[in-house]
């Protein structure tokens, strides 16, 4: 797996397997959030830069928690150091940005508990990804989860104009508009091998 | 999350997660595992299983040191909580079946980051006493596994033609291969919620009715 070229792995990540309509990670924003495009494009964006940084933390502990072997903290110490880092990034960019912390807004916490966050810190290691590959990792699964994102909300604003019945409101007809959107990214499958 | 009027007994606690709370179906919480491992009803019971532990071990915790944890912290102390007894799960299953293990993968660990269960303790655990706190993940980990096995049970019968890993159909059956892809999963879960949106109309029409007719 280790072998595996950059473009590859880009690939793999975005397209091929989305995080959100292949692996399932992040259904809960994806869901919440897709209401209007506007705010898609922004919580694509915030958790595309969380996962860049959660990225390079979580390759930092793994290299650590294999030097003191003790592998069993993993989960403990991945889940504790991203939430408090993503706390710090906060913190960091309202301080030097104003302009970027009201563009991110509310998602900047929401996301710390987001699994497509976790699960990427947790595949990257399991795939023994080296340090370049994690971060052309984690940026393929943003621009990944921001498409689906997008595509999404793109889709859900149009069907707001349709006339539904009054059973598939909500939660069910998202989930068929998911499904359907899973299926079309299905055809991804192959590419760049 | 109405809380009834008279003192709920502890059978109200347990069924409440069950159906008329159900995690999945009514409150729509922790779609990840969800659908990601309910490929097959045997991964489905598995991972309800593993959540429903999970639940209660950090309910019970959670409830009974709730008079210590500073309110500016709980969250993080929470998900240090949960992440501890999903980590003796993950080696735990790991111990009693590798294939298993293989099969969930990473969605052991990601129980962590299962909406449901901090959604738990922070609404219930951190407000009630241990017994119930107990009660409460009892019935909604059943709840959850009862979500899970609805979904597994359908997704493997329609897309390998089996229950359980037992054949059903024999020879002559078309597996329906698009229930096992992620897709699949999607749809199960919106014809599932489906059913769900239209007894609840019915209940609140027949409620209607029964209004009606008393006045």
């Amino acid at each position: 797996m280790t072998e595996d070229p950059l473009w590859s792995i880009f690939l793999n990540a975005s397209l091929i397997n989305n995080f959100v309509l292949a692996y399932f990670l992040g259904i809960c924003p994806f869901m919440g959030v897709s209401g209007k495009l506007s705010t898609a494009t922004r919580m694509g964006g915030a958790v595309m830069f969380v996962m860049l940084v959660s990225s390079v933390c979580a390759f930092g502990i793994n290299w650590f928690l294999v030097a003191i072997d003790a592998p069993y903290l993993k989960l403990i110490s991945f889940i504790a150091v991203i939430a408090s880092t993503v706390q710090l990034v906060e913190m960091f960019i309202k301080k030097m940005s104003p302009a970027l912390f009201r563009a991110l807004g509310i998602f900047l916490p929401l996301i710390t508990t987001n699994c497509a966050i976790l699960g990427l810190a947790l595949f990257q290691t399991n795939r023994g990804y080296d340090f370049v590959q994690c971060l052309v990792y984690a940026a393929g699964a943003g621009v990944g989860f921001t498409l689906a994102l997008v595509l999404m909300a793109g889709l859900r604003e149009k069907l707001d104009l349709a006339d539904t019945p009054k059973v598939v409101e909500g939660s069910a007809l998202a989930l068929l508009v998911a499904g359907i959107l899973s299926i079309a990214f299905m055809g991804f499958a192959g590419l760049g091998g | 999350m109405s809380e009834p009027r008279r003192d709920p007994t502890s059978t109200d606690e347990f069924i409440k997660g069950l159906w008329k709370e159900n995690p999945v179906f009514v409150q729509v919480l922790g779609m990840c595992p969800v659908l990601a491992v309910s490929n097959t009803a045997e991964n489905a019971l598995a991972m309800g299983l593993a959540t429903m532990f999970v639940l209660v071990m950090a309910n019970a915790v959670i409830s009974s040191l709730r008079r210590f944890i500073p309110k500016q912290v709980r969250i993080a102390t929470y998900i240090l909580v949960i992440a501890t007894f999903v980590t003796v799960v993950e080696y735990v299953i790991q111990a009693i079946s590798l294939d298993l293990h293989k099969a969930l993968g990473a969605f052991i660990s990601l129980i962590v980051v299962n909406c449901l269960i901090l959604g738990r303790a922070e609404a219930f655990a951190s407000k009630n006493t241990v017994s119930r706190s107990v009660l409460d993940g009892l019935g909604m980990g059943a709840g959850f596994t009862f979500a899970l096995l609805c979904l597994g049970g359908v997704r493997e019968i329609m897309g390998s033609g089996s229950l359980f890993g037992v054949d059903l159909f024999h020879e002559g059956y078309q597996d329906w291969v698009i229930m096992i892809l992620p897709s699949g999963g999607f749809f199960t879960l919106a014809a599932w919620l489906l059913v769900f949106n239209r007894l609840k109309a019915r209940r609140e029409r027949r409620a209607a009715v029964t209004a009606e007719v008393m006045s």
